[in-house]
């Protein structure tokens, strides 16, 4: 019998200490946590410092994330959401499901940052990625006239893919539905989010896909192959800040305030440029890896101010979608 | 003394039918309750219902038009393998459809054989996304079911015509003038409206093969509206146009189809005179069998090379595909039977608003619908497997009345008087009288539903939470995530469950037989 009594103890002894490890659930972009990117590392590194149990969910790419938001209302188990930028910070705001934060850091952004909901862990240019010894185009107007195949990601559910719709439409105002339309004969196909995407361009399906000027990083430092380049484009770069929030519903925001000012630091940061393959928003001590100083630096870079996308996008999402049906 | 007829399941039967329409209408309800009256649709939307139609359309047309000289080929010889060939045209019923989609772009994709085959001799590599990629996956789909309704037309002419034809001299023209073109112009448009209306609702393959707003299916439509902008309005209005859409397709389908569809005799040509161009016939039954065969062998290859890659996660998820299985199976045995009892023995049978029904009803307006009920109540997220399961159930279940009811009949027409005058308690006449009779096409439904429940991608995408999967959604984000060698293995262990519990099913059912 004693044999048993034991057995149920340490049952009961196992639970106990299982219950005692709070867990901090993060709903972040497929491409985030998978082992390849920042996922893992992070969680080695938070859960160093947190005694707690660090769960990162990929929920599709970064738009699909607000969508994700949305449907769970108040009853989200996630108590961050990590992967959203600041063409979205304004509609994620509007959801009233987020709470403030009090991080404080001296940002390495291209502009400053006052937004109290959101705080940003990453930035990069969008571009177009191609094979280096292939002619890119210098502009959409050239791309649009030429007979590359490219891959794009859908606004309504990826980051890239809605930072491409506000690229054009800030480049090109009343004039964005033409250079849509023109686009229409050159675009394979438009995927869901941004790891279909490059996963097909890698494959062969196109000649260029929509991704970031950091993206040849990723080849030059991970696999010392110089092959693939972005495109620069005379009209300028759109910019993405990647930024996280914390919810009001979280159950944990004592860990939650901790892991938002965990992202700002050495140790987080240090991870972002080799793993997610973007600038990290602070710059970390030991600076930015060899590598990252071959890459193009537009010289114009072009944003939208947060609060000015929503209804900015509403009406480019309606040109594009008109443009690219027919 | 007059008797009345025996009617079976008098209470059981209406129950079992409020348990398939409450649900469905009551999704309906809901659906129309949140469109709010508003039926202005975007342009986005404007082009998935075309899109919608047009990849119908041509899918329908492709399919029909590949199956006339196949079943042709079918009908006018004999050689080994032939019975084999008819059962493997089968197998596209329970392949899921995620899994012949992988298999399909391994064959066809920009990175696939026969892109390769064109690189070799200096040609453009082909591309299956997009309006081509979905038809050719529906053409997969749809091809086997076309040639076997066309080769049951070409069964059902009479053994004597041809002989007649023979004495009078007919060549082959002639034969197919007089013979053969009118029992096409019957067998077609039925052939052509059924798989229009089944590709109306097309999810999965839009899902993977189509992109962008060119390649929207209204199904495709309705998540896109759930996922990517949780427009609820948005969704519930779309699945009102696909009802409407659907439904029409599919009252036209039951209308031109024509009403047999009796089981065996596709194993016995009948002896033709006027089979002149041999290889002609034998080139298109390669053409039709190497287009089902080469992507269920890439499905099979590539996935013994990806099984080592297949994380855990995957047999988590093919764990809740068998639970859904499971429940589905156990759901349409508790709702078919009462029904095909009730409805096998009544006079008007009710068998063809069934199948108008199963056809017309989308999965995901379904979802959609439900998703609203639930949702204020609890979180929807933790039903989505009981909830897949249902509606696999509903989906399957007009196709196993069709199976079952004429089996009721027949059983009640050959011993229902005689049940009757002995007066036997309903009871015995289920256990000796229907039962042994019901087994069969019981097991073989069960076994589709089983089949087609494992594999299915539908509502499962509308209400899963990232931590909940299925298999063939696990399998779809691994795709997404470009682990193409997990997604293979997964791809594989996905097919051997459809065809395993197929097969199983199917035999238990088939095992009465000879008792």
């Amino acid at each position: 019998m004693k044999h048993l009594t034991l057995a149920a103890a340490s049952i009961i002894g196992a639970t106990a200490a299982l219950a005692e490890t709070p867990v901090l659930t993060v709903y972040a972009y497929d491409s985030f946590v998978t082992e390849w990117g920042p996922g893992p590392a992070v969680e080695v590194a938070f859960e160093e410092i947190c005694n707690c149990d660090l769960q990162f969910i990929g929920a599709g790419d970064g738009a699909a994330l607000l969508a994700r938001l949305k449907l769970d209302g108040a009853r989200s188990d996630a108590d961050i959401v990590l992967g959203l930028d600041t063409n979205l910070t304004a509609a994620a705001a509007e959801t009233g499901l987020f709470a403030q934060h009090s991080v404080k850091a001296d940002y390495a952004l291209p502009i400053e940052w006052t937004d109290t909901t959101f705080v940003p862990f990453d930035w990069g240019y969008f571009a177009f990625v191609h094979n280096a010894d292939a002619t890119a185009p210098t502009d959409f107007k050239s791309l649009a006239s030429s007979d590359s195949k490219i891959i794009i990601q859908d606004p309504r559910s990826s980051t890239p893919g809605l930072g491409l719709l506000l690229w054009v439409k800030s480049a090109y105002g009343d004039e964005a539905p033409a250079i849509w339309a023109d686009l229409q004969d050159n675009i394979v196909t438009v995927t869901k989010g941004w790891s279909e995407a490059y996963g097909l361009f890698l494959d062969g399906e196109a000649d260029l896909v929509l991704s970031y000027t950091t993206s040849p990083a990723y080849h030059l430092i991970a696999e010392s192959d110089s092959s693939k380049a972005a495109a620069s484009f005379d009209e300028g770069h759109y910019l993405q800040i990647e930024v996280a929030g914390k919810l009001a519903s979280s159950d944990q925001p004592e860990l939650a305030d901790q892991f938002l000012e965990f992202m700002v630091s050495d140790a987080f940061q240090g991870i972002i440029p080799t793993t997610n393959w973007m600038y990290p928003s602070v710059t970390p001590a030991a600076g930015l890896p060899d590598g990252f100083e071959t890459l193009l630096t537009p010289e114009k870079a072009l944003l939208l101010p947060a609060n000015d996308v929503p209804a900015l996008r509403e009406e480019a999402l309606a040109e594009w979608l008109n443009a690219l049906s027919n | 003394m007059a008797q009345r007829a025996l009617q079976l399941s008098k209470w059981t039967g209406p129950i079992a039918l409020f348990a398939v329409v409450g649900p469905i209408l009551a999704a309906l309800i809901a659906v129309g309750a949140t469109a709010e009256g508003k039926l202005y649709l975007g342009p986005g939307d404007w082009a998935a219902i075309r899109f919608t139609l047009v990849q119908s359309f041509l899918s329908a047309a492709f399919s029909v038009a590949l199956a006339i000289p196949a079943a042709r080929a079918l009908a006018r010889r004999r050689f080994r393998g032939r019975s084999a060939l008819i059962t493997l045209m089968g197998a596209p019923f329970i392949l899921p459809v995620i899994v012949a989609v992988f298999g399909l772009l391994t064959v066809f994709g920009r990175a696939g054989w026969v892109s390769s085959i064109l690189g070799a001799v200096g040609l453009e590599p082909v591309s299956i996304y997009g309006l081509h990629g979905v038809v050719i996956a529906h053409v997969f789909f749809n091809l086997p079911l076309a040639v076997r309704l066309i080769l049951q037309g070409w069964n059902d002419i009479p053994a004597e015509r041809f002989r007649t034809a023979a004495l009078l001299d007919f060549g082959p023209n002639a034969v197919f003038r007089i013979i053969e073109w009118p029992m096409l112009r019957k067998a077609v448009p039925g052939a052509f409206a059924l798989i229009f209306a089944i590709c109306l609702t097309s999810f999965a393959v839009a899902l993977t093969l189509g992109g962008g707003p060119r390649a929207t299916t209204i199904e495709l439509a309705i998540y896109q509206a759930f996922r990517f902008d949780f427009d609820l309005g948005r969704a519930a209005l779309l699945s009102i146009y696909q009802l409407g859409i659907a439904g029409c397709a599919a009252a036209i389908a039951l209308l031109l189809i024509p009403l047999s569809f009796a089981e065996g005799g596709l194993n016995r040509p009948v002896q033709r005179w006027d089979t002149t161009p041999a290889w002609l016939d034998y080139v298109w039954l390669g053409l039709a069998s190497a287009f089902l065969i080469v992507p269920l062998s890439a499905i099979v290859l590539s996935g013994l090379a990806g099984l080592p890659d297949v994380p855990i996660s995957v047999w988590h998820s093919a764990t809740a595909s068998l639970y859904v299985a499971f429940i589905s199976v156990v759901v349409l045995m508790i709702l078919v039977l009462p029904l095909a009892a009730w409805m096998g023995s009544r006079k008007r049978s009710g068998i063809e608003a069934a199948s108008l029904l199963g056809l017309a009803a989308s999965p995901l307006m379904i979802g959609t619908g439900w998703f609203i009920l639930i949702n204020p109540v609890i979180d929807p997220q933790t039903v989505a497997l009981p909830v897949t399961a249902f509606v696999n159930a509903l989906m399957a279940l007009p196709f196993a009345i069709r199976m079952l009811a004429p089996a009721v009949r027949s059983a009640i027409a050959d011993h229902g008087q005689l049940a009757q005058s002995l007066n036997l308690p309903h009871v015995v006449i289920w256990r000796y009288v229907l039962w042994p009779r019901l087994r069969a096409p019981l097991g073989f439904s069960l076994g589709l539903a089983a089949a087609l429940s494992v594999g299915d991608l539908g509502v499962i995408a509308l209400f899963a939470d990232p931590d909940r999967a299925t298999l063939p959604l696990q399998m779809y984000r691994l795709m997404g995530a470009y682990r193409v060698d997990a997604a293979a293995g997964a791809a594989l262990i996905l097919l051997a469950l459809a065809f395993t519990l197929f097969l199983l099913f199917d035999r238990w059912g088939r095992a009465n037989a000879d008792s």
